[in-house]
């Protein structure tokens, strides 16, 4: 072996911790402008903002590291909702049976926000093993229809199911109180969102940078290759599609305490091509982008909101444009321009 | 002697529609040798390469390796056992270093672990060895490479030094030379020599000269049978193996 080999693992070892360095420092920034954002911009838009942020992050975990694209992952985010305010409301889970009207069912009253958003993860993992288990067999435009399939059912279930109040959706959902901290004051609700995005951010880039987030970028980049390097590819898959459910039923169950509504619009196929927009617009596969991609979506629907139906053009238009002329997204194109991996 | 049989074949099959690719494939190849399977384009070959690593099944025939049915083993576990192949078209992970893609082969010693909430820090372990096998096939200096910006040669390099990672005891190379200028192939076929010492290698080749020097035992297929095996003086004068090469035009 020559002298030059263990240089270039030297070399190896210099190269991590500068990416390390740029994340920390684009982390920092990102913090201070959430932290100084609420005093200037109305807290509960920006909460909207964070949630979808944190949806897009997920998704992007799926379609940018281990190169899935699931074109149902609205039944994550929707349905996570519809139990953490379910739960945080009324506080009951009923199995009765309909037409013989016995089932097993229990009634605990509401339930403090924290206990609420864990259950709507919980669910929402589930789903995902489940839904992820029947779709990963299938790769590309089937393994997005069968999700989109299966996104539909999950829709019907909540227009049925009793406890969503069908069209109405579960209203004035109760915010509770963390801590003996009343959350019903915007302020403190939005730190408190805060606070769950940048854990939910920080895991999405401990995942992407851990060892078996190394292993699902081989997949990305060669799955053939890497099963013939021994790695079980649909196991890896699955566990990533089950984090990526998860983390949209993080965001799912705190944007329907945020919002303290519940409702079919984020169970809707749409909710699920918006987060593919939101994700292209920043740029697929980096760090930040999805959350620069959700703010900048959200910011339209709010702010062009008196265009009415013209804001599906503007965003069609957007789309179009982002596709042909930088398709690396916004943070995409920085990233290449700075050579950096944002 | 068949215990030093590390791969044999009985009456493998395979059919596509009516069509047989690969019919009734007697193979043996024996521990520690360097075997080629050659034969002019369409004879079965890369086929017969696929269902030996089960990334095909077949549709009738047994496969044993080291003495064990693998007939109905999957892919990634007969990679886990020692089998390990490489690809006709190079098969490295592009936008992963080349310190990087052989990481990922090494990393595999964990075994199968899901741990997203370990910093990949714990992968900086393997840097070392990564880097002595990159020494190993001459790519040194691309270590920190991204593989996609690496010129075609030293990307079957970098196939290579991956599939060594594994320690496999034996290799399945699809046509290393495959593409390659003739500095490249001196350069791999050198490499294949020096990386046969220690284990037994299969290797699908189209042309016969660039087997002739490397190789202890040749197959020849045709038309998804085989037609002659033997050493290269053996194969090379069977007229059999001349009329099939010369009737495809080479």
């Amino acid at each position: 072996m020559s002298a030059a080999a263990p240089a270039a693992a030297a070399q190896a070892a210099i190269a991590a911790p500068d990416a390390a360095r740029d994340f920390r420092i684009a982390f920092a920034i990102m913090t201070a402008l959430l932290i100084a954002a609420p005093f200037v911009v109305y807290p509960v838009f920006l909460m909207q903002a964070l949630c979808f942020a944190l949806f897009a992050c997920a998704f992007n975990l799926l379609i940018g590291y281990v190169g899935l694209l699931s074109f149902g992952h609205a039944m994550f985010m929707g349905f996570a909702g519809y139990i953490a305010a379910h739960l945080a409301k009324v506080g009951s889970i009923d199995f009765t049976l309909p037409l013989i009207g016995v089932g097993p069912h229990w009634r605990f009253g509401p339930l403090p926000p924290l206990v609420a958003i864990a259950a709507g993860v919980v669910c929402s993992a589930l789903l995902g093993l489940l839904v992820g288990a029947l779709a990963i067999r299938r790769q590309g435009i089937y393994f997005a229809m069968i999700t989109l399939a299966l996104a539909q059912m999950v829709y019907f279930f909540c227009l049925q199911a009793p406890f969503t109040h069908g069209e109405d959706g579960i209203q004035s959902v109760p915010r509770g109180k963390l801590l003996g901290i009343d959350l019903s004051v915007d302020l403190s609700m939005y730190f408190f969102v805060l606070a769950i995005f940048l854990t939910g951010f920080l895991l999405i880039y401990r995942i992407i940078h851990s060892p078996f987030g190394e292993v699902l970028k081989a997949i990305r980049e060669n799955e053939a290759r890497a099963v013939s390097l021994g790695y079980s590819v649909d196991r890896y898959k699955l566990a990533a599609f089950v984090l990526s459910a998860a983390l949209s039923g993080l965001a799912g169950a705190t944007k329907s305490l945020a919002m303290q509504n519940a409702s079919l619009t984020d169970v809707h196929w749409s909710m699920s091509g918006e987060v593919v927009l939101m994700t292209l617009i920043g740029g697929l596969g980096t760090i930040f982008g999805p959350v620069v991609g959700a703010f900048v979506i959200i910011a339209m629907l709010q702010y062009l909101s008196p265009f009415g139906q013209w804001v599906t053009i503007m965003q069609g238009v957007i789309f179009v444009v982002c596709v042909l002329a930088f398709r690396r997204g916004v943070i995409g194109e920085l990233a290449a321009v700075w050579r950096k991996s944002l | 002697m068949a215990g030093d049989i590390i791969l044999r074949t009985q009456k493998l099959t395979r059919e596509f529609k009516g069509f047989v690719a690969v019919e009734d494939v007697d193979l043996s190849i024996r521990r520690g040798t360097i075997h080629a399977l050659i034969g002019p384009n369409g004879a079965g070959k890369t086929t017969c390469f696929n269902l030996l690593t089960k990334f095909l099944a077949p549709t009738r025939g047994q496969i044993f390796y080291k003495d064990r049915d693998i007939t109905a083993a999957q892919p990634a576990a007969v990679a886990r056992m020692g089998l390990v192949r490489s690809f006709q078209i190079s098969a490295v992970f592009p936008h992963l270093t080349a310190l990087e893609n052989v990481r990922v082969a090494l990393q595999r010693e964990r075994g199968e672990s899901f741990d997203f909430w370990r910093s990949r820090r714990v992968l900086a372990q393997w840097n070392d060895r990564a880097a002595a096998l990159l020494d190993e096939v001459g790519l040194t200096e691309f270590a920190q490479t991204p593989a996609v910006n690496m010129p075609y040669g030293r990307k079957r390099a970098l196939e290579i030094a991956t599939t060594l990672a594994l320690e496999p005891e034996m290799m399945l190379l699809d046509e290393p030379m495959a593409g390659m200028g003739h500095e490249d192939i001196d350069r791999v076929a050198a490499l294949i020599k020096k990386i046969a010492a220690q284990r037994t290698i299969l290797m699908v080749e189209h042309n016969l000269s660039v087997v002739a020097n490397l190789s202890d035992r040749i197959t020849v297929l045709t038309r998804g049978r085989i037609l002659a095996e033997g050493d290269y003086a053996t194969v090379s004068s069977d007229p059999r193996v001349q009329q099939a090469y010369m009737g495809s035009g080479h």
